[in-house]
């Protein structure tokens, strides 16, 4: 066992010292194949990612989203070798898993867009504050003319018309953080309602994924809804422009998820929400997307591919996220994520030096 | 038929021999016989081992939920995973009332559609209709649901939109017409659904009326239609009624396409435009975020008051049967 | 009459002329014979979800047909009046099960005690939703057949076992190829029992032991994303479904017209 560390340890330096032809990054134990599971939010830029890897590597990561609450469960269960999530762990479900200390190492951050469905009213028209959006969705303002409403946007004439509040019918990620962030803005909503993957909304429609939402808010007339920004710029559904913590008011944008991540008191652990982000330009409903590993793992060949493989994708991977619609990590993040990557261990010893 | 059959075949025997009529296992007499009967039994005997399997999964997965909440479970109106306060009557009644709508419109349909093939089209065109038929049930959850998104729920809305300005007084009628989704568009995309399976089942019934029947009556001097009416369709109407149930399982059980344009809402509904959550809809929709047991533990419940409905909606139509055919055990008839 | 034929056809129609108009152009060569690419390019095909569909339908097929024909068979031909009763009233109730709890219940039975995502559970998955359906309807077709043929074959000294498989599955064989047809259809178009079984794949899987792609997992995938790429990929692979629907049905029949001819 010792000798074989030692070998490990000798080929791992002399690899690293090799320039160029060897791609930094590959799993070294000859493992070929991974699975994965958890969250869609990234599932896109993860296909993508892994079909990169594939090229690089030879290696198949083979990724499926069945939901973040679905990678966490398999984790636990572990019948794939890493999980996502767009929503952290709690204490009973890192209890509940089986194989010890779960890392949550975030790849990257997305921002969650405000919907809408008006006459005459283009997209980043509309400014919400937060107050009046924890308002709507708690059904206190139910047409649009109202005074509120008005107040925020003297240079748009807003109709006489019901609002039709659209939102998740499906646990998701999304809603978490959109959740996450009503009741940091709101205590009315988080009193009565509070903030999880799926919520007793106290309104009106549910549509069944991003995709359900986008389209509800598109049919209907005087609908508001959220989804990740991607498919308000996939569908060109006009979204708003939202009030963060420093007053200002901006589109979603992935400077603004990057920037919302971008705070100087990030935990090492980074399990930390960054909705209502103290950051001047941050975007008010942004979050980190994680991936989950176990700490302690058993096989040291599969120890080895996930960590070269999450090590990959928070430092290589990172330049196929922004054209994609993803931001980036940056600074402290990247650096913090790294630290994360290096604590996994095999039968006690570090895997990546 | 099989029992009068056997009846006769037993009393024969027993002339012939002297000896006392033998059961049906007694029957199998010879070996290939015998082999026959233990591999088709053993065949019958899985399906109810893996009943009774699945029935101890979900009492398992479900049980965390049944000691909290109990049988409150079953008429409680919130469903709040925040508060951690589960309850599914609500969708009970959306799940009841959309496959309710959905057979109501499905089975004249369906009949009508099964009468014109086997009656009304010569044989060579029976399978060009046939296959678009079968076509049709083979279309999966998914397309349904999203064509139902896409290109039903609009048509739904301005047809809601008008039943509402011209009946809103109704009570069914007054509800958000705007929204599209909702108990009247999840009942008619299962309507959609469930239509070419009862027709499928039903046209194959129907094709095996005997010619003699229908013929001894147009002798008779009946219309084709009395024909039908009143010969075909009764002397099938057992068989009938299995491809009914065939719609309706898959109705009650469908999730995709519902989940799609249901509305999918836990409230209790007031009338047709109303959003609402079907059973199944509700269990796929919540499971693969569902973050701790209670909540797993309770969607599972759902599964099995589900399940627990399915067992009550078959009772009710064995005791249908029965009543149809005056007091036979319809089943093995 | 011609009312209610008309209405289905035109919801057909409706259907099928969505889902061409929107996926057609997407349906060429290497759409049927390449796997799938990554977000972001063009291109690409499902052809490992089409063979992995395959794949898990056939063995599916396997464990459900004998199951559901051999209860089906044991209920009509050995009348043993409590037990087929309950068989039967068992099936009606099971196809009342929504998909995604039998993807749990399968998920619980072997994916769980065999440590990983497979083929072979999803064939299961399948297996399950298809047994109560073919059965009901293989009933139904045995039912209707008339004693006088049975008691005809008796009499000439024929064993039972003989009589059914000589006698009564040929003459019943077109209802129960319905049935069958109607089973697999069902299979085929089925994604929620995948999500905790066959899993999906990227990549070209034939080993039943390990994850594999299915097309209506694909389908799912692709039309719950935000690219109108991947929605008109959805579309596409919808259409190749049907056709692949379609032609099992004809298949199907055409083979065993072939058989009751002889």
């Amino acid at each position: 066992m010792k000798f074989k560390n030692v070998a490990a340890a000798v080929m791992l330096t002399a690899l690293s010292t090799v320039p160029s032809q060897v791609f930094a990054g590959c799993p070294t134990k000859g493992v070929k194949e991974l699975t994965g599971a958890g969250a869609t939010f990234p599932y896109p830029l993860y296909s993508k990612m892994f079909s990169e890897y594939d090229k690089a590597c030879g290696v198949k990561v083979n990724y499926q989203s069945i939901g973040s609450g679905g990678g966490i469960r398999q984790i636990s269960e572990m019948t794939v070798d890493f999980g996502a999530s767009d929503g952290i762990m709690d204490d009973k479900q890192k209890a509940a898993a089986k194989g010890g200390a779960i890392l949550h190492i975030p790849t990257v951050s997305g921002a969650t867009a405000v919907i809408f469905n008006l006459p005459n009213v283009q997209t980043s028209q509309l400014k919400i504050t937060p107050d009046i959006l924890a308002d709507i969705y708690l059904k206190k303002i139910n047409n649009w003319n109202d005074k509120r409403i008005a107040a925020a946007n003297a240079a748009v004439k807003l109709p006489d018309l019901a609002i039709a509040v659209v939102h998740r019918s499906d646990g998701s990620g999304t809603t978490f953080i959109f959740t996450d962030y009503l009741s940091k803005v709101s205590s009315d909503w988080k009193e009565k309602v509070g903030s999880s993957t799926s919520v007793n909304w106290p309104g009106d429609v549910g549509g069944k994924g991003n995709e359900g939402v986008a389209n509800s808010v598109k049919q209907i007339p005087g609908a508001i809804g959220y989804v990740e920004v991607a498919y308000a710029k996939q569908n060109k559904i006009p979204w708003a422009q939202l009030q963060n913590k420093a007053k200002k008011f901006l589109d979603p944008s992935l400077d603004g998820a990057a920037a919302a991540a971008d705070i100087t008191n990030l935990p090492d652990n980074m399990e930390v929400s960054i909705t209502d982000s103290s950051n001047p330009n941050a975007y008010p409903i942004s979050g980190f997307t994680w991936i989950l590993a176990y700490e302690n793992q058993t096989d040291p060949a599969k120890a080895d591919a996930v960590a070269q493989l999450v090590n990959w994708m928070v430092t290589d991977g990172q330049k196929f996220a922004a054209p994609l619609e993803y931001a980036p990590l940056k600074g402290a993040a990247v650096k913090k994520a790294q630290a994360l990557v290096k604590k996994i261990k095999s039968y006690g010893a570090l895997v990546l030096k | 038929m099989t029992r009068d059959s056997q009846a006769t075949v037993e009393s024969a025997a027993g002339m012939l021999s002297g000896v006392k009529p033998l059961s049906a296992r007694q029957q199998v007499i010879n070996l290939g016989d015998r082999i026959f009967y233990v591999i088709t039994k053993s065949f019958a005997v899985l399906i109810i081992l893996l009943t009774a399997l699945l029935v101890a999964d979900l009492f398992r997965g479900a049980w965390e939920s049944i000691n909290h909440f109990g049988l409150t479970f079953l008429v409680g109106t919130t469903w709040d995973p925040v508060t951690r306060e589960f309850s599914t009557l609500p969708t009970v009644v959306g799940t009841l009332v959309k496959g309710f709508i959905a057979l109501l419109l499905a089975v004249p349909l369906s009949f009508g559609s099964a009468v014109f093939i086997c009656f009304y089209t010569p044989r060579w065109l029976r399978p060009v209709i046939s296959y678009p038929i079968e076509l049709l049930a083979g279309i999966p959850s998914i397309i349904f649901g999203m064509w139902g998104l896409f290109a039903m729920v609009p048509v739904i809305r301005v047809i809601q939109i008008w039943l509402k300005a011209n009946f809103g007084w109704f009570f069914l009628f007054n509800g958000p017409a705007v929204y599209g989704v909702g108990v009247l568009s999840g009942s008619v995309i299962l309507f959609i659904m469930i239509t070419p399976i009862i027709t499928a089942i039903s046209k194959e019934i129907l094709l095996t009326v005997p010619r003699a029947q229908i013929e001894g009556m147009l002798a008779l001097g009946s219309t084709k239609w009395e024909a039908i009416w009143k010969v075909a369709l009764p002397y099938s109407r057992i068989g009938l009624f299995g491809a009914v149930i065939l719609g309706l399982g898959r109705a009650v059980g469908e999730t995709m396409a519902v989940t799609m344009v249901g509305g999918n809402s836990f409230d209790m509904i007031h009338s047709l435009f109303d959003p609402v959550h079907s059973m199944a809809s509700q269990i796929a929709s919540e499971f693969s975020e569902a973050t701790y047991s209670l909540y797993v533990s309770s969607l599972i419940y759902v599964g099995l008051v589900l399940f627990g409905i399915t067992i009550l909606i078959s009772l009710l139509a064995q005791f249908l049967i029965w009543k149809i055919s005056r007091g036979k055990l319809a089943l093995l008839d | 009459m011609l009312g209610c034929i008309s209405v289905s056809v035109f919801f057909l129609v409706a259907i099928l002329g969505y889902v061409l108009v929107h996926g057609a152009s997407y349906i060429d060569w290497e759409f049927l014979t390449a796997t799938p690419v990554p977000a972001g390019e063009t291109g690409g095909g499902i052809a490992n979800a089409l063979v992995g569909s395959f794949l898990v339908v056939i063995v599916a097929s396997l464990l459900a047909l004998p199951i559901g024909i051999g209860a089906a068979i044991f209920i009509n031909e050995f009348p043993s009046l409590g037990f087929g009763h309950t068989v039967r009233f068992l099936a009606e109730v099971l196809t009342g099960v929504p998909s995604i709890v039998v993807g749990l219940f399968a998920y619980a039975l072997i994916v769980i005690p065999s440590g990983g995502f497979s083929a072979l559970s999803g064939s299961v998955a399948y297996a399950f939703i298809m047994v109560p359906i073919i059965l009901i309807s293989a009933h139904e077709a045995l039912r209707l057949v008339p004693d006088s043929l049975r008691e005809a074959s008796l009499a000439l000294g024929i064993p039972k076992w003989r009589t059914i498989m000589g006698v009564v599955l040929p003459v019943s064989s077109r209802a129960l190829v319905t049935g069958a047809v109607l089973a697999i259809s069902r299979a085929l178009g089925e994604a929620a029992p995948m999500l905790f079984t066959a899993f999906g794949n990227s990549f070209w899987n034939i080993n039943p032991t390990k994850p594999v792609a299915t097309v209506p997992l694909l389908i799912y995938t692709y039309a719950t994303g935000p690219y109108e790429d991947w929605h008109q990929k959805a579309w596409a692979a919808s259409f190749v479904l049907l056709m692949v629907v379609l032609f099992t049905s004809v298949l199907t029949r055409a083979f065993l017209r072939g058989k009751s001819n002889e």
